[in-house]
């Protein structure tokens, strides 16, 4: 089916239901509308005739607003037949009415019979040894619990294993993080979690938050009032779309001067300056110098030396005497042992980092000399993945942090340090029962734990040494799926006692996937559980700035499936259940508390009660009910959440401006990180292999691609994942634009559609993350930083050709993304 | 350059475009049996416009021309060398609407490249792709105008549009 095909769609009719929808596509969480209306109506084309309240009789102006055939689709609700339109909110102090080409979509990925998301899971799903059949939840239940007892009962809670989504926004939120947590930690009490993007339950953020600073701590506004903005290993056009185009960009073009002018009154204020931190010239590095070359400079650093690039710029700011001596001295800790640890000079700086002394200079001076006005710049660190996968997280992050702290750029309107975000966040969860994170990955590899349940995630696609991770975990499912089949006959007790045998005594792994879809996990599995997303449950989340909002549901789920967190209850309450018929009142106990009937219970049990839990909503998370929320539409508040007044939730803007940081003594912490180099696994795959296979994520593709490997809008442009190549490097391959090429190194090999890019460095690739087509993953090391956060960037290998696609060269275009 | 200028074909898409807005019916038939229809067929009651010559098509320039209506703004290309979709006596000649399908708009062509660039929010659609995206934030390919050539007289006419022009709840207002 040609995707272009739509030259008319319909209007809602004025009267058409109109709801609150935070997209769920990425961490800026842009408001939306959805209205919603029989389907077989539609609204006139005359301003009264739609709920639009727009002229469509005649041309609509550019920048009028955004509607496309993508966002307009048909669904049930109640048995009945529905079309929906979602459009961006003008008035949503977020995305102010702009939308992505991700976000732009969510009405076709909106479940619908007739289209291609009805290859959605509608009912639980048992793997009988030969094929798929759907069973009822009170089956699936049945031998879901009926092994987690046997194993608790005979193992204790360490043979109960968990990769489960921490975050907000698609398979998230609130209701869900808590739904799952309590059911993990609360009862049956396992620490043997990871998380849905690495390999063991850890912070991304980890040294910020030692050092007294959590990591979102300014506010998108706060883009358009900076002098200086430094992205570090962030592509923000691409990956926090909408925070950029609407808050950044009018800041480098001058748009926000008078903003800041009324804001900050004595001092010197000019249009904005960006630093890009980032061995590739992205696509954002692209646009911004195409609109103001003067005023961006990009410091190209060689991979994996963000360290270096921090510690001799820290160095070169405080010989010049630029740092803030009176806010080190009063609200920090431990500066001259950094100072120490840290000091490198600039010859070293550059010689490591393959950055100029000049330049390194120029950046010094744009982000850290005092303005002409006498007073210190407003310079806001913005970082993502570069540097979250980079080389040493906790080293690195420690390392830009003290020279955050050190020219005071953090509780100042305009400045700040924070990630950029990749998912919206939503966290609400009893403490983590270990009391440190445990490499799960590796303890699979090992032949440890006998139940895996994969929960809105799936790391065959993105997790490292991703290649003898499903291996191993293929044939430990297998031994599960053999003992199924010679199960013939049985009931569900004769089932578990088969899984049961074939995870005790023969190295078995029974695996469960909890999804929207069929994973690529789920072939490796036993059974599927089918869950909900957004618009099919009320789900509450945050956005990179703490944006809370309530997204309203507005229509069915397929079939039966449910909300994560009712999920959750579910297999409480029947653990309940069973330890209540034998007697055991000490783990039925441990099992209760889950009397929900609705998200809305799953999110007053969690959210609402902070005590003793962790929750993003802070203390004061009891103060926010899903009608207050309601109240605040689109804009919603952020947390934390100071009071309620005058119907109003009042929340916070940025955080620190008091600097009271979040340590024990209130004060901020620097952290030596002196300089070490890179891993020595991941330096032996620099020496023996050819290429640096950077790798991450684009536009057109949100995460796992698990609703995007269904939209032909996507997978036309990207049948498989995308390696950039230098063409000079390509031509001596032998490999053009469109060719299938083969990555390998020591970790194991994958495939992508080699996509000649002259901006990339000889001996650079930038190659797509967590496709469902070309699995970057597979050739990532399994070296992480002492918390067991990954290395996703670093790593080296080898590229052949390995056969020519017509039709990708048909039908692709190879032009480059960049916007030049 | 020879008979047909770039004002000409302009005059000529706006000329054209009158006489097929005289043209249009009122829209029966609903959204979702429309969108069931087969891929291939037009849903609306496209108007006929000549474009003009394809031998008078200067190779890799923009002409601007507008379809269906003259609040439409469209231009037509002859790449050079075939390409998918591709009509006239070489399989060279392409033509889309220029209202970016972001927020509309009005891209620009890159003859460098063979790109329609959008100064908006950087969306970059590819002329020799059937429009398809390249990069940007837009949900949908640029727009692409049907055209048939007569062999007989050389001459492209626009015939329908494949894809929603912006600003429009239907191409055909
Ligand atoms: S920028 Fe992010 S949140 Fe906003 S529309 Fe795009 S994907 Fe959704
Ligand atoms: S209007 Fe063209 S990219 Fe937004």
């Amino acid at each position: 089916m040609s995707h272009n095909e739509q030259d008319r769609i319909p209007l809602p009719p004025a009267d058409a239901r109109k709801t609150n929808m935070t997209c769920h596509f990425c961490i800026v969480g842009c408001g939306y509308h959805v209205y919603k209306w029989p389907a077989g109506t539609e609204g006139g084309r005359a301003p009264d005739q739609n709920a639009l309240g727009k002229d469509f009789r005649t041309q609509q102006p550019p920048l009028s607003g955004a509607m496309t055939p993508a966002m307009v689709n048909t669904v049930e609700e109640n048995g009945k037949k529905y079309h929906v339109m979602i459009v961006p909110d003008k008035e949503c102090e977020v995305n102010k009415g702009l939308t992505s080409t991700r976000g732009g979509q969510m009405a076709s990925i909106l479940y619908n019979a007739d289209s291609p998301t009805r290859e959605r899971l509608k009912y639980p799903r048992l793997y009988t040894g030969d094929d798929w059949i759907d069973v009822s939840w009170e089956e699936a239940m049945q031998v879901y619990a009926g092994v987690t007892k046997r194993l608790l009962d005979s193992f204790g809670p360490d043979a109960i294993m968990f990769n489960v989504f921490d975050h907000g926004g698609a398979g998230g939120g609130f209701e869900n993080t808590w739904g799952t947590g309590k059911l993990m930690f609360s009862s049956i009490q396992t620490e043997m979690v990871r998380i849905h993007n690495r390999p063991a339950y850890n912070s991304e953020c980890h040294a910020t938050r030692d050092m007294g600073i959590g990591e979102l701590n300014n506010s998108y506004e706060d883009s358009e009032l900076s002098d200086c903005i430094v992205f570090v290993g962030a592509n923000s056009y691409e990956t926090q779309t909408n925070y950029f185009l609407a808050h950044a960009l009018p800041n480098l073009n001058g748009e926000t001067v008078d903003k800041k002018r009324k804001w900050f009154k004595d001092e010197h204020v000019e249009a904005g300056r960006f630093i890009f931190i980032d061995p590739r010239r992205s696509l954002t590095t692209a646009i911004c110098e195409n609109l103001a070359k003067d005023r961006i400079l990009h410091l190209r650093i060689n991979p994996g030396t963000d360290t270096a690039l921090f510690n001799g710029l820290l160095t070169y700011v405080v010989d010049q005497g630029w740092h803030d001596k009176a806010f080190i001295e009063k609200h920090t800790k431990g500066f001259e042992a950094a100072l120490k640890a840290n000091r490198m000079s600039l010859d070293e700086c550059a010689k490591i980092t393959g950055v100029p002394v000049s330049e390194l200079k120029k950046a010094a001076e744009w982000a850290y000399k005092p303005k002409k006005s006498g007073h210190h710049s407003r310079t806001a660190h913005l970082y993502e993945k570069g540097i979250i996968w980079g080389n040493d997280n906790y080293r690195i992050q420690s390392a830009l942090v003290d020279l955050v702290l050190a020219t005071h750029n953090v509780g100042r309107r305009g400045t700040g340090v924070c990630r950029l975000g990749g998912h919206q966040e939503g966290y609400a969860r009893p403490p983590y029962p270990g009391k440190r994170p445990i490499y799960i990955d590796q303890e699979i590899i090992k032949g440890n734990g006998k139940m895996l349940t994969v929960w809105g995630c799936n790391a065959f696609q993105s997790t490292l040494n991703a290649q003898q991770y499903r291996q191993v975990l293929t044939r430990r499912a297998n031994i599960v799926r053999e003992a199924l089949a010679n199960a013939r006959g049985g009931d569900v007790q004769d089932m578990v006692n088969a899984i049961f045998d074939a995870v005790t005594n023969r190295g078995g792994l029974f695996v469960t996937t909890i999804d929207l879809y069929p994973t690529k996990f789920a072939q490796a599995s036993h059974m599927m559980l089918p869950a909900t997303q957004p618009g099919e449950m009320n789900l509450t989340s945050m956005n990179g700035e703490r944006r809370m909002r309530l997204t309203e549901k507005f229509m069915d789920p397929p079939g039966i499936a449910k909300p994560d967190c009712l999920i959750a209850a579910d297999i409480a309450n029947t653990l309940k259940a069973m330890y209540e018929a034998e007697g055991n009142s000490d783990m039925a106990k441990r099992f209760s508390g889950y009397d929900w009937k609705t998200e809305e219970d799953a999110f007053n049990d969690g959210f609402r009660k902070p005590e003793g839990i962790d929750s993003q909503g802070g203390p004061t998370g009891d103060l926010v009910t899903y009608d207050r929320l309601r109240g605040m539409g689109n804009n919603g508040v952020q947390l934390p959440v100071r009071e309620y007044k005058n119907g109003k939730l009042i929340g916070t803007e940025m955080l620190y401006t008091d600097y009271k940081f979040s340590t024990p003594d209130g004060k901020a912490h620097f952290k030596p990180a002196p300089w070490t180099g890179l891993p020595a696994p991941v330096e032996v795959q620099r020496k023996k292999y050819r290429f640096w296979i950077n790798n991450g994520r684009t536009n057109h593709i949100w995460q796992t691609a698990y609703h995007d490997q269904r939209i032909d809008f996507r997978t036309k442009r990207y049948p498989m994942a995308p390696i950039e190549i230098n063409p000079e490097d390509a031509k001596e391959l032998g490999i053009e634009s469109g060719d299938v090429v083969e990555i390998y190194n020591d970790y194991g090999s994958t495939y992508a559609m080699a996509y000649l890019e002259p901006d990339m460095k000889r001996g650079h690739t930038f190659m797509m993350f967590g496709y469902f087509n070309g699995n970057a993953g597979d050739v990532v090391t399994d070296w992480t930083d002492r918390n067991y956060i990954p290395y996703y960037k670093g790593t080296w290998a080898n590229i052949r050709r390995v056969s020519s696609m017509e039709s990708y060269k048909e039908s692709v275009s190879f032009k480059r993304r960049r916007y030049v | 350059m020879s008979n047909l200028s770039r004002r000409n074909f302009i005059k000529l898409g706006g000329a054209g475009a009158v006489a097929g807005v005289a043209t249009v019916v009122p829209v029966k038939q609903s959204w979702a049996e429309s969108k069931q229809r087969n891929p291939g067929a037009t849903t609306l009651p496209y108007p006929k416009v000549t474009i003009g010559k394809a031998g008078d098509l200067p190779e890799n320039q923009a002409v601007s021309f507008t379809y269906p209506d003259e609040m439409s703004p469209c231009v037509v290309i002859r790449m050079g060398a075939p390409v998918p979709g591709g009509a006239g006596p070489n399989g060279d000649i392409v033509a889309y609407s220029t209202l970016c399908t972001h927020m509309g708009c009005p891209v620009s062509y890159d003859s460098e490249s063979r790109n329609f660039k959008c100064p908006c929010h950087f969306s970059v659609f590819d002329s020799e792709k059937t429009g398809q995206m390249v990069t940007g934030q837009a949900t949908e390919n640029l727009p692409r105008i049907r055209l048939s050539y007569d062999e007989k007289t050389d001459t492209l006419t626009a015939t329908g549009v494949e894809g929603l022009i912006y600003g429009r709840q239907a191409n055909i207002i």
